[in-house]
């Protein structure tokens, strides 16, 4: 098959292992590998199904409330943000944030180094950013999953959800001025200082990209940053409005 | 060999068109004339075959995704999307029918299976370098993907209809009444006129709670919809795995 490589790349000079360069017949040597890798996954998953069933509770009551309600697994990391958000922002923008964000990696990441590799050194800033948001996504779960009991209220694994958790301490907002305050310095100072601080990247970037990386970057410390806000100060809104509080 | 008269019979090599010696040739023309197996290049890279570079998690996420096809067109023998039905269903079928309990259990760890091996694909491609030029695009998709596979996951999670099922998709589809604009829980619902009958979760559910309506719902989405989706999206991003060069590697 032709490969088409792609110019910009080409033109650098870098050693090659010959031998690693080499190419085999993709049957058997990819075939076989495939094949060992599927009975494998096979025998994993039918063990798997003989040893635990899946679970099944009694049936679908309307009026017999499951206290907690948890959402499969995978979501129970977004229902744990909505301890910390408004469902509008914790369930609609923030998965549409991290789908989009998602999709806008390629475009935003001006930096051809680390190809074909896992390579950090090249990569440090991009590589960091996205360990954590994936181990951010991981950590939530973690904590919707074990650590939240009736009520979404915190217990312990070891502790007996029979016994009932005093409700959280009064909630505090911040005033309608240090909100508009604090958001408005968050973005500026967000936004200005990366440019200021690291000029040449923000030349690579442009002012298009500088934007539109920065804002997500700073939207997912925001979540981390208001996470800290409820835990240590128990801040229940940061901006109020009229409309919707954040 | 000894069964020499199968592969030599017409039966055999109208399917067949190349004999087994093992010749250059023939390992080429196994890829080549069978539709299952010219996803590859005849030829990969060495570097390719290392799994330590992709720890088959792509392959297997699609191996995960043929399992849930396969052991949920079974199970849609036995089940029926209405809430009169679909709990018992779900209790013969682990009583009653053969094997039944196993297949339940293999659609079940096949998907959160599949949800995480989809997930640490992603991070692959990502601490990889592959999502960048000329693969942007195949990301794209595979973000799609990786959307779609969570969507079937949450669909599927309704339909057996008992309690975990029934609050975990009360309380989730609260989300869609949230969405601002178009929600009736939403910021700013009062520029779209929207109300409780015109608005997402309504869209969402046929109805504004969880009941018949978001059971056939939910239904023909898991069944229908998703997985057509989903099998449109793997064929695309197979395809572009080998026009953008196949599996990334340094130059
Ligand atoms: C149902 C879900 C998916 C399936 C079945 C799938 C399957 C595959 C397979 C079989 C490969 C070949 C290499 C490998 O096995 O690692 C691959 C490569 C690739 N996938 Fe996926 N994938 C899925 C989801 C995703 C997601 C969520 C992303 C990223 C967000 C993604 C991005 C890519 C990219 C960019 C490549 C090219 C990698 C390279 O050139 O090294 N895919 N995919």
């Amino acid at each position: 098959m032709d490969i088409v490589a792609d110019p910009q790349v080409e033109t650098e000079e870098k050693e090659i292992d010959p031998q690693k360069e080499k190419e085999v017949f993709s049957f058997p040597d990819l075939v076989s590998r495939e094949f060992l890798a599927i009975i494998l996954a096979c025998v994993v998953l039918c063990i798997w199904s003989l040893a635990q069933n899946a679970p099944l509770k009694a049936i679908a009551d309307p009026n017999w409330t499951e206290n907690p309600a948890k959402a499969p697994w995978y979501f129970v990391g977004l229902q744990e943000v909505l301890v910390y958000f408004d469902p509008w922002i914790a369930g609609v923008m923030i998965p549409l944030l991290i789908i989009f964000g998602l999709m806008a990696i390629p475009f935003l990441d001006p930096n051809p180094a680390g190809v074909g590799e896992y390579n950090f050194r090249d990569r440090k800033f991009s590589v960091s950013l996205f360990m954590l948001g994936f181990t951010l996504w991981f950590v939530l779960i973690l904590f919707g999953q074990f650590l939240r009991g009736p009520n979404w209220q915190f217990y312990w694994p070891w502790e007996d959800w029979g016994v009932q958790k005093k409700a959280e301490q009064q909630l505090v907002n911040f005033s309608t001025l240090w909100g508009y305050l604090s958001v408005a310095v968050y973005f500026i100072v967000g936004l200005g200082l990366p440019a200021l601080l690291k000029p040449s990247f923000y030349k690579q970037l442009g002012l298009r990209r500088h934007l539109i990386s920065w804002i997500l970057i700073l939207l997912m410390f925001a979540v981390i940053v208001k996470i800290f806000l409820r835990i240590a100060f128990h801040v229940k809104y940061i901006l109020v409005t009229p409309y919707f509080s954040i | 060999m000894k069964a020499d008269w199968i592969t030599r019979s017409r039966l055999w090599k109208s399917v067949f068109r190349h004999n087994l010696d093992d010749t250059p040739r023939n390992r080429a023309l196994t890829i080549t004339s069978n539709i299952f197996l010219h996803i590859h290049p005849v030829k990969t890279k060495i570097k390719a075959l290392d799994v330590r570079f992709t720890f088959c998690l792509g392959g297997l996420s699609l191996l995960m995704f043929i399992i849930e096809a396969i052991t949920g067109i079974l199970l849609m023998f036995y089940y029926r999307p209405v809430p009169e039905y679909a709990y018992t269903d779900m209790k013969l079928l682990e009583h009653t029918v053969h094997y039944g309990m196993f297949l339940r259990n293999m659609h079940r760890w096949a998907a959160h299976a599949m949800v995480i091996l989809v997930m640490f694909h992603m991070l692959r491609v990502f601490l990889t370098g592959s999502y960048k030029p000329p693969r942007e695009f195949n990301w794209v998709v595979g973000v799609i993907l990786l959307t779609s596979t969570l969507l079937l996951s949450f669909t599927g999670y309704l339909l057996p209809w008992d309690q975990i099922a029934f609050w975990a998709i009360t309380v989730g589809s609260k989300m869609a009444a949230a969405t601002p604009f178009l929600g009736n829980d939403g910021p700013f619902k009062q520029l779209l006129h929207i109300n409780e009958y015109n608005d997402m979760q309504y869209l969402l559910l046929g109805d504004n709670r969880v009941w018949g309506n978001a059971l056939l719902r939910f239904y023909v989405l898991h069944c229908v919809l998703l997985p057509v989706i989903c099998i449109v999206l793997i064929a695309v991003h197979f395809w572009r795995i080998r026009k953008d060069g196949g599996i990334s590697r340094p130059l």
